[in-house]
């Protein structure tokens, strides 16, 4: 490192195995310009911690594994700078998610609501000899920024209403689900919405937007989630002009 | 010990991994596929790759020419039936992702838009802006969403492998959440790992690319093969290592010395191309080993630039304007600004040669099966001969899903065949596993593995680097030898918890690290002759040495010795040997070629 300098900060801990509950222990770090959170994390393991546990991996912002609160706020440690907390920072794991040990939290709810809203195309019959879809510039930019959600849950940590009603399926999986509802190669719309326009889908959204704010990718999951109601919106005023219509068509067959 | 059976156990869950869950289901929907990974699918390093994915796809392109880029590229060390079947399978493997929704960069009639490459003849590289492989990556986990036939054993680490009769049988992992071992049985293993870029300080490689899974099939006796060829990706961010996309370059970026001259005219890839009019196979278009190679002359020459992290070269893209670099380049962008507090559109990125890729691997024949029956490699893990001694850019990308869906393939047909294994010899065995792992758990010592990490890590650097010797290789192997005894006598510090112990994990990594390393220092200093990125400096092996070194490395584990090195041959099918020549000399090769075919 060139120039280093030191720093306090203040670490949740917890060992489920030893810890009644989790407490903060202060710990020095050496910094520089370059050193990243994620830096000063895997440096105190290597010298000072080695029991210390976090997740890491690409150390550049595209895999989502190092998310944490600093000083109370959801951050990629990787991509979050000793150089701007001067006075030292206090590290946690990442809110509204139980937590395992130190900084390592679970997931699985997560990953299950990514899982519950169909992320993939549905609807299309093309095979690969058919040669590729066309898609036009403008198509892909419909749903480009809403692909760029990397899983790293910093929106679930932000949002208020995930924190009051852990069922609801929150911003990230309603964004990725959204993508797929405005890619031009999919038809699955109305099988998503079917899970979108129900109490834990899009309609616990209070729109705060703070989702949005900590976004590491600009994904904009806020946005999506307006998107996903006018969409459940207009989804459910049609379901019941199609039922009406229905109920018509059989009653005059019994005439 | 919980037991869990499945058909199909794949290990790793990036992009080969995926593929291959993927192609064992569609092939076998009946069969129940078990995909194990140490994290989380969407954090395999898979996710770092930037720059794009080779396909053939235009007109003026052919099979022909994708397979004499790579082959020549490779520098004749390629399975050349194994390129001729992967440029073949690749445009399919491209529509298929396509079709899963990959975000590909489009023209402006909607048709899939194609970039220039290093090494490539033609603008073949198929690309979702610079975040290829994040996009890729995410379509494949969120396409296996569909199979539920798919069981993902999240965060699990793989320990060993259960082989019974020759036969695999299965896998050893430890569910890191609990803190328990976990036996999953299955009829056929597909080892999608990934590299091993952690054994070197400095590389562009994600903290999980410990190369493991390399590690433990070698120890089961599979032979690691071609594994003194480490790719140096010409541009990282100094101190971090953080790659800067291949595909700045295809755009038309160029690389300076501190007097802004463009220094690779000077090594074999001139004339200089005009500024924005970057050409095939010239100047800053070429393969990765030589632009490397060229950094460290001008670098010897004292002719770059000095900064805290480092001696760096420029790569200047402020030409392409920013309308272009925010469209096609933006996340290269965001991590100069984020990393080095540098905007590439007002000025040059700082940058130099990382380690980045490891072209050798898990020996398989070119049905990615290894020796041992029902064993299978993919990815970067493997070595299905198709990178020889130095990879082409956007050969991996598409390497993980041709050969992942092989694998996956071939394992789906292979997981059948009766292996009558017995219950209580695989329990046996699996009791075995446990066993040590519980022994490491105790371990005592005054060793740290974060010190034996980082000698190993600056020990390959030095005798491994993008230039070697016999002397410098020589000290590297006693280091390694000497690393080797001291990681006995790593005191292990969480030796009570069981949940997510990431200091037991870590040393694990590096002691399958120190064997990958041992296996890639032992097959360099025993190749006596200087070959795409294994290149020597000392008398007698400068140069290429068909007659005698015209042949794969392989590297056997030697329980506490160095590895035995033996050698196997090279399949050629189609494209004798020839010098390899880029920029003006190429360009008039391949005009004599042409004109030998017509006349």
């Amino acid at each position: 490192m060139a120039d280093e300098k030191k720093l306090l900060l203040k670490i949740q801990r917890y060992n489920p195995e030893r810890d009644s509950a989790p407490y903060f222990a202060p710990y020095e770090i050496l910094w520089d310009d370059q050193t990243s959170f994620l830096d000063a994390l895997q440096y105190l393991k290597d010298n000072v911690c080695p029991d210390l546990s976090f997740r890491s991996s690409c150390r550049m912002a595209i895999c989502g594994s190092c998310g944490v609160m600093i000083d109370g706020v959801p951050k990629l440690a990787c991509k979050t700078f000793v150089r701007n907390y001067p006075h030292g920072a206090t590290v946690e794991p990442l809110a509204n998610f139980p937590v395992e040990r130190d900084l390592v939290v679970d997931l699985s709810h997560f990953l299950e609501y990514i899982e519950a809203l169909k992320p993939y195309v549905i609807g299309n019959t093309r095979s690969p000899a058919d040669g590729p879809n066309t898609q036009t510039p403008a198509q892909l930019a419909r749903y480009h920024k809403f692909s760029m959600c990397i899983n790293c849950g910093l929106c679930y940590a932000a949002c208020p209403q995930f924190g009051l009603n852990p069922a609801f399926l929150g911003p990230a999986a309603i964004t990725l689900g959204h993508r797929y509802n405005l890619d031009s190669r999919d038809y699955g719309k109305n099988e998503r919405l079917r899970t979108m326009n129900t109490e834990n889908g899009v309609w616990s959204c209070t729109f705060v937007g703070y989702c949005s704010e900590v976004c590491p990718k600009h994904a904009d999951p806020a946005a999506a989630l307006q998107q996903c109601k006018a969409d459940s919106a207009l989804n459910f005023v049609a379901s019941v002009l199609k039922c009406k219509k229905n109920k018509e068509v059989s009653h005059g067959d019994k005439t | 010990m919980q037991t869990l059976n499945f058909d199909i156990a794949v290990v790793g869950a990036g992009g080969a991994g995926l593929r291959a869950a993927i192609a064992a289901s569609e092939t076998r929907p009946d069969l129940k596929v078990a995909l194990v990974s140490k994290v989380y699918p969407m954090r395999s390093h898979t996710v770092a790759a930037e720059g794009g994915s080779a396909a053939v796809q235009q007109e003026h392109d052919s099979l022909e020419l994708h397979f004499s880029d790579t082959v020549s590229g490779g520098d004749w060390l390629c399975e050349q039936d194994v390129v001729e079947y992967f440029v073949r399978r690749c445009p399919h493997e491209m529509v298929q992702m396509e079709q899963w929704g990959c975000p590909w960069s489009r023209k402006p009639d909607g048709g899939v838009a194609v970039r220039n490459f290093g090494g490539m003849k033609v603008p073949r590289t198929w690309f979702a802006a610079d975040k290829t492989g994040f996009h890729m990556l995410h379509t494949l986990f969120q396409t296996s969403l569909k199979f539920p036939q798919i069981h993902r054993l999240d965060e699990h680490f793989f320990l060993d492998l259960l082989v019974e009769d020759g036969r695999a049988a299965g896998i050893v992992a430890l569910n890191m959440m609990e803190g328990e071992l976990v036996q999953v049985r299955a009829g056929a293993v597909v080892l999608a790992t990934g590299g091993a870029g952690r054994v070197y300080r400095y590389n562009t490689n994600a903290s999980i690319v410990t190369g493991e899974g390399m590690g433990v099939a070698y120890r089961k006796g599979v032979a690691l093969r071609d594994m003194e060829f480490v790719q140096y990706h010409p541009t990282g961010l100094p101190g971090s290592g953080i790659l800067i996309t291949e595909a700045s370059r295809g755009e038309g970026g160029v690389l300076l010395n501190k007097d802004g001259y463009r220094y690779l005219q000077d090594y074999g890839l001139g004339p200089e191309t005009p500024l924005g009019q970057p050409k095939p196979k010239h100047m800053e278009l070429g393969p990765r080993d030589k632009v490397s190679q060229a950094f460290w002359h001008e670098w010897r020459a004292g002719r770059m630039v000095s900064t805290p992290y480092g001696e760096v070269s420029l790569l200047d893209i402020r030409h392409l304007g920013r309308e272009k670099i925010l469209e096609r380049l933006p996340f290269i962008r965001e991590l100069s600004m984020q990393y080095m507090g540098i905007d590439p559109i007002d000025d040059p990125i700082p940058v130099r040669p990382t380690a980045h890729y490891t072209m050798g691997g898990i020996a398989t024949d070119a049905n990615c099966e290894t020796s041992i029956r029902g064993l299978y490699a993919a990815g970067e893990c493997s070595s299905v001969g198709m990178h020889g001694a130095n990879r082409l850019g956007s050969n991996s990308l598409a390497e993980l899903l041709v050969f992942g869906e092989a694998a996956g393939r071939n394992a789906a047909e292979r997981c059948g065949e009766s292996g009558g294994s017995s219950s209580s010899s695989l329990d046996a065995q699996a009791g075995d596993v446990e066993s040590r792992f519980k022994a490491l758990l105790r371990q005592k010592g005054k060793e740290k593995w974060s010190v034996i990490r980082d000698e190993m890590g600056l020990a390959m650097e030095d005798g491994c680097g993008i230039y070697r010797s016999e002397e410098l290789m020589q000290k590297t192997i006693d280091k390694l030898a000497e690393l080797q005894d001291r990681i006995s006598h790593v005191g292990v510090a969480d030796n009570s918890a069981s949940v997510f112990n990431t200091d037991i994990l870590n040393l694990i990594e590096i002691s399958h690290g120190l064997d990958v390393a041992e296996a890639m220092a032992h097959s360099a200093i025993q190749r006596r002759e200087s070959r795409g990125a294994h290149q020597r400096l000392d008398e007698g092996c400068r140069e290429r040495d068909d007659e005698n070194f015209l042949k794969h490395s392989l590297a056997y584990y030697n329980k506490g010795a160095a590895p035995r090195i033996d050698y196997g041959p090279i399949k050629i099918t189609k494209l004798p040997p020839a010098k390899r020549a880029y920029g003006a000399e190429g360009a008039s090769q391949d005009e004599k070629n042409k004109e030998k075919a017509n006349g």
